[in-house]
C-alpha cells in the first residue's frame, strides 16, 4: 500500500510544470486579482518579463512569506496594506527599492526606509443606509460615534486589516488613553462584522445604520448592485479628523528575490502612468492612484480635496498597539 | 505486509477454526501492516507538533495576556454553545430523516434519501451568503446554527440510514412481539443499535463545527476559529493563533474523549447468521402527507435557498462589465479540469493512506489502533490556514524542491481530509468477513491477492464513498488551495472567492454554479455507493476484544 501511494504520488508529480522560465518574475498578491492580472498581462508586453501570480488573503501571505524567509519563491509582494509592509520591513526580508520608483510617489506615502513604495490609497469614510439615517444627523467625528446616541447604529470591522491603521492613527493623534475610551464606547455601541465587505453589506441592507469602512468597498457594493438596489451612501469626516485617515496599499521587493532586475522594473511599472491608469479607470478597485499626474475614478471625490489627518506612515507603525487596545476593549 | 506471512502465530494458521474474536486481538500485529498504518497519523501529527512548538515560543506573559481576556471566555461560551447545539440537531434531524426514507412508506422516499445527501456538496459560504441575503434576524447564533445544521446533518444521516439498512429485523420484531410499541421500540432497541453510527458520526459533525470558518464569517459569530483567523489578520507571525489553535486541539480532544467513553465496549451483532432480510415499512397513515410536506420544506432550505442564490446571480446582467477578463470559456474549463484533477488525486490518496489503518483498526483493534484513528480525527477539528501555514513551515525548512508543488498539495489534503476517509474506509472492512480473508488464505493465495480478489471487491463500494467523500472536501477547500498551490494554479473554489471578496457575486456565480454541480455529481456517486455498502454496517464498532 505504501509502495502504490507512493507511485501515486510520483505520478501525480510527474505531471506538474516545475520551474519557471528565467525571465519572469513570482508575485505574490493581496490585491485585487482582476486588477493585478490586468497589470501583468500589459506588463509582459510592455517588458517581456513575464510575472506568476500567487494570490491570498493579505495576513495569510504575509504569515507565509514570513515562514518562507530567506527561501522564498517570491520577488515581489503587492498588498492592500501598508502594516504588513512595515513588518515584512522590520523583519528584514524587504530590499531597498530603487530611487526612481520612490521618486514618483510623494514621499508620505512611501516607506520612511525606502524599503516599499506606495502605489495607491483610499479613504477611511462612513457609510450609511439612506432611509435610516439623513445626512444632516451624521457625525462630524470619528469620535461622535462612541456616544451613546449611536448605540446599536454602528457597523465596524474591527478585525479587518483596515481597521488597525485607524486605530493606530486615534492613538497617534489622541493618546492610549482617549482611544481606549473611545474603543470602549464602540464595544459598547457597535455591531461587529468580520470584514468590511460584511458591514458595507449590512448597511446598505438596513441591518445597521451606519459603518466605518474604506470608501472603495461602498464603491464596489455600487457598481455590482447599480444604483436601483443601492440605499446607501458615503459621508466623508471633515476637517482633518482622524476618521478622514488615508489608507495606503503598496509593493515590495523580497530581499530573496531570484530576479531582483525583474522585480524592480516591476515595481517602476506599477507607479507608471500607464499602469496607475489602467488601475484608476479599471472600475474595478477604485483606488486613488498615487501617481500625481493621474486622476482616479469619478465615483470618488478628487484626492486633493480629501482632509487627512496630518500624520506619517511611520507614526502609524505595524499594528501589534493597535491590536493590543483593541483587545483591551475586549474588541478583538 | 508480505512479513506477516511469516511471522504470524500458530493459532492463525489456515486450521479452518471458526474465529473467535477474543483470539483475534491477542495475535501480534503484522510490523508491515503497522509500518503502513502509521503513515498517515505521523503525516497529521507533523503540523499539529509544529503549531504547538509555536504556542510554546510565545512568551508567558504575552500568552497569558491573550488567553483570559474578557473575549476569550466569550468565545468559549459561543463555541460550546454551537458545538453542543449543532451536533445534537444535526444528530436528531439526521436520523429522523433516515428513519423515513429507510423505514416508513413516505412517497417519494428515494428522491428524498438522494436530495437528503446533497447539503454536503454545498460550500459553507455560498449557503451563510444566500441565508443573510435572504433575512437580516439571522445573523449571530440563530443564523449559525441553522446554516451549520443543515450543513452538517447529511454526515449523521448517510451512516445511521446505512445502520439502519443493516439492522437486523429480528430485534426489532422480538421487542414488539414481547409488547413493546413501536416508539419504545425504537428508543429501547433501534437507538441503542444505532450507538456506534451516531456517536461516531456526531464527532465528525462536532469537529467540523470546531473548525468551521466560512459559514461563522458571514454570519457574524463568533468562535475561536474565526478569531484564529482575526489573530492572523492583526498579528501576522502567528503566535497567538498558534496558542488558540492549541485550545481548540484541547477542545477536539475533550470531544473525542468523550465519544470514545459513551461508546463503550457494546457489542452489535446481528443475530442471525444468514442471508439478509429487509425490514418491515412502518405505514405511517395519515401523517404520510405531512412528512413529506416536511422534507420538502427541509430540501427548500438545505438546498433551494443557496440554489436559488447561485440562480438569481446568475441572471444579474452587468457582471461582464465588472469583471472584464475574469469569465472566459477557457478559464471556467481549466479551473474546473484543475478541481477535477486535484479532487481525484487526492480521493486516490487519501483513500489509500486511510486503507492500512482502517484495516488494523478492523483486524487488529486494540489500544494502539484506537489511539493511531483518533490522531487522525484531531487535525478535523483544527482550522485549516493553521495547518496550511505549519506545511508551509515544514516545507520550506525540509522538503523545499516539493514546496507549492502538487506531491506536498495532496499530501497537506490528505491530512486534512483523513478522517472523513478513515470512517468510510473502516465500515467497508468490517463489512468484507474475516472468514471468506481466511478461506482465501487457507486455498493458497498469496496476501496481495487476496487483497486483490476478495478483500477490495467486498469493501469496493465503501472505498468508493470514502474517495467521494474527501474528493468533495478538497474541491471546496481554499486555505490550504490558496498557500500551497502551484503558481498559477487556479480552482473553482479560489475562483469563488476572488470574486466575492470583490463582491462581485455576479462574477462569482458561474464558478459557484459549476463547484456545487461537481459536488452534487460526487455526493450522487457517494450516496450511490454507501448504499451498496449498507450491507453490514451494523457491526461499525467491533467487539473490543474482552
Amino acid at each position: 500500500m505504501k509502495k502504490s501511494f507512493l507511485s501515486v504520488a510520483l505520478a501525480v508529480a510527474a505531471t506538474l510544470p516545475l520551474a519557471s522560465h528565467a525571465a519572469s518574475i513570482t508575485l505574490y498578491n493581496a490585491q485585487h486579482e482582476q486588477v493585478v492580472n490586468q497589470l501583468a498581462k500589459d506588463f509582459e508586453q510592455q517588458t517581456g518579463i513575464g510575472v506568476n501570480i500567487r494570490s491570498g488573503e493579505g495576513p495569510a501571505l504575509a504569515a507565509q512569506l514570513v515562514a518562507e524567509g530567506s527561501k522564498t519563491p517570491a520577488d515581489v509582494y503587492f498588498t492592500e496594506n501598508s502594516p504588513e509592509l512595515m513588518l515584512l520591513e522590520e523583519k528584514g526580508l524587504l530590499a531597498p527599492v530603487q530611487g526612481a520608483t520612490l521618486s514618483v510617489v510623494p514621499g508620505r506615502y512611501s516607506s520612511p526606509g525606502g524599503q516599499w513604495v506606495g502605489v495607491t490609497a483610499r479613504e477611511n469614510v462612513l457609510a450609511y443606509n439612506t432611509t435610516k439615517v439623513q445626512a444632516p444627523q451624521l457625525p462630524q467625528s470619528l469620535f461622535d460615534l462612541a456616544k451613546p446616541e449611536w448605540k446599536g447604529k454602528v457597523g465596524i470591522a474591527p478585525s479587518d486589516a483596515d481597521f488597525l491603521p485607524l486605530v493606530d492613527a486615534v492613538v497617534a493623534a489622541k493618546g492610549e488613553a482617549a482611544t481606549l475610551a473611545w474603543l470602549k464606547g464602540l464595544k459598547a455601541n457597535a455591531q461587529i462584522f468580520d470584514d468590511d465587505e460584511g458591514v458595507v453589506a449590512a448597511v446598505n441592507r438596513g441591518g445597521v445604520a451606519t459603518g466605518i469602512i474604506n470608501n472603495y468597498y461602498w464603491d464596489r457594493l455600487h457598481a455590482e448592485i447599480g444604483d436601483s438596489k443601492t440605499r446607501s451612501a458615503v459621508a466623508h469626516f471633515a476637517g482633518g479628523d482622524v476618521g478622514a485617515l488615508v489608507n495606503v496599499s503598496g509593493a515590495a521587493v523580497m530581499k530573496a528575490a531570484h530576479n531582483p532586475d525583474g522585480a524592480q522594473k516591476f515595481l517602476a511599472y506599477l507607479v507608471s502612468e500607464r499602469a496607475q491608469k489602467l488601475m484608476a479607470q479599471g472600475h474595478i478597485s477604485f483606488e486613488y492612484p498615487l501617481h500625481p499626474g493621474v486622476a482616479s475614478d469619478p465615483i470618488n471625490k478628487p484626492f486633493d480635496q480629501l482632509r487627512p489627518p496630518s500624520l506619517t506612515i511611520q507614526q502609524l507603525g505595524d499594528d501589534s498597539q493597535a491590536g493590543k487596545l483593541l483587545r483591551e476593549a475586549g474588541l478583538l | 505486509m508480505s512479513e506477516a506471512i511469516t511471522t504470524a502465530p500458530a493459532t492463525q494458521a489456515p486450521t479452518g477454526r471458526a474465529p473467535n474474536p477474543g483470539a483475534r486481538s491477542r495475535r501480534s500485529t503484522p510490523r508491515a501492516l503497522l509500518a503502513a498504518a502509521l503513515a498517515g497519523p505521523l503525516l497529521v501529527l507533523l503540523p499539529l507538533a509544529l503549531t504547538f512548538r509555536r504556542a510554546l515560543s510565545f512568551g508567558f506573559a504575552d500568552a497569558a495576556d491573550l488567553l483570559f481576556r474578557p473575549l476569550v471566555g466569550e468565545l468559549l461560551v459561543n463555541t460550546l454553545t454551537i458545538t453542543v447545539s449543532a451536533t445534537l440537531a444535526a444528530a436528531v434531524l439526521g436520523t429522523a430523516v433516515a428513519w423515513f426514507v429507510e423505514r416508513t412508506d413516505v412517497p417519494g422516499r428515494r428522491v428524498f434519501a438522494l436530495l437528503a445527501a446533497a447539503p454536503l456538496a454545498m460550500p459553507a459560504f455560498v449557503t451563510s451568503y444566500a441565508w443573510v441575503s435572504l433575512s437580516l434576524d439571522l445573523q449571530d447564533f440563530c443564523g449559525a446554527f441553522i446554516v451549520i445544521t443543515s450543513a452538517y446533518f447529511p454526515l449523521v444521516y448517510l451512516p445511521v440510514a446505512a445502520a439502519l439498512r443493516g439492522l437486523d429485523p429480528a430485534l426489532e420484531e422480538t421487542a414488539r412481539s414481547l409488547g413493546c410499541n413501536r416508539w419504545s421500540t425504537f428508543a429501547r432497541v433501534v437507538l441503542p443499535q444505532l450507538r456506534p453510527a451516531l456517536l461516531g458520526s456526531m464527532l465528525l459533525v462536532a469537529l467540523g463545527v470546531l473548525s468551521e470558518f466560512g459559514a461563522f464569517q458571514l454570519l457574524r459569530f463568533r468562535t475561536f476559529t474565526t478569531e484564529i483567523y482575526a489573530e492572523y489578520r492583526t498579528s501576522f507571525d502567528g503566535g497567538g493563533a498558534s496558542l488558540l489553535a492549541c485550545v481548540l486541539i484541547v477542545l477536539c480532544l475533550v470531544c473525542l474523549a468523550f465519544e470514545f467513553r459513551v461508546r463503550g465496549r457494546a457489542r452489535y451483532e446481528r443475530v442471525d447468521r444468514g442471508t439478509r432480510r429487509a425490514a418491515v415499512r412502518h405505514a405511517l397513515g395519515r401523517w404520510r402527507w405531512p412528512v413529506a410536506a416536511g422534507f420538502v420544506a427541509l430540501n427548500a432550505a438545505t438546498l433551494g435557498v443557496p440554489l436559488g442564490m447561485i440562480g438569481y446571480w446568475l441572471t444579474q446582467p452587468g457582471a461582464a462589465a465588472i469583471t472584464p477578463a475574469d469569465v472566459s470559456p477557457e478559464l471556467l474549463f481549466s479551473t474546473t479540469f484543475a478541481s477535477l484533477r486535484l479532487g481525484l488525486a487526492a480521493a486516490v490518496v487519501t483513500t489509500l493512506l486511510a486503507l492500512p489503518l482502517a484495516y488494523l483498526l478492523v483486524r487488529y483493534p486494540g489500544r494502539l489502533a484506537t489511539l493511531l484513528e483518533r490522531t487522525t480525527f484531531v487535525a478535523q477539528g483544527v482550522p485549516g490556514l493553521v495547518i496550511a501555514l505549519a506545511i508551509v513551515s515544514l516545507a520550506v525548512r525540509a522538503l523545499m524542491p516539493l514546496y507549492q508543488g502538487t506531491t506536498l498539495l495532496i499530501v497537506a489534503y490528505a491530512i486534512l481530509f483523513l478522517p472523513l476517509a478513515l470512517v468510510s474506509v473502516r465500515a467497508a472492512l468490517l463489512q468484507a468477513q474475516q472468514r471468506l480473508e481466511e478461506t482465501a488464505r487457507a486455498l493458497g493465495l498469496g496476501w496481495f491477492e487476496t487483497l486483490r480478489r476478495v478483500v477490495l471487491p467486498l469493501a469496493g463500494p465503501g472505498l468508493g464513498a470514502a474517495a467521494a467523500m474527501v474528493f468533495i472536501a478538497v474541491v471546496t477547500e481554499l486555505n490550504a488551495t490558496l498557500l500551497l498551490s502551484p503558481i498559477g494554479t487556479h480552482t473553482l473554489a479560489t475562483q469563488v472567492w476572488t470574486d466575492t471578496s470583490t463582491l462581485a457575486f455576479a462574477a462569482a456565480a458561474p464558478y459557484a454554479a459549476l463547484l456545487t454541480a461537481l459536488s452534487l455529481a460526487a455526493s450522487g456517486l457517494l450516496f450511490t455507493f454507501a448504499g451498496k455498502s449498507a450491507l453490514a454496517a451494523h457491526s461499525a464498532a467491533p467487539p473490543d476484544g474482552s
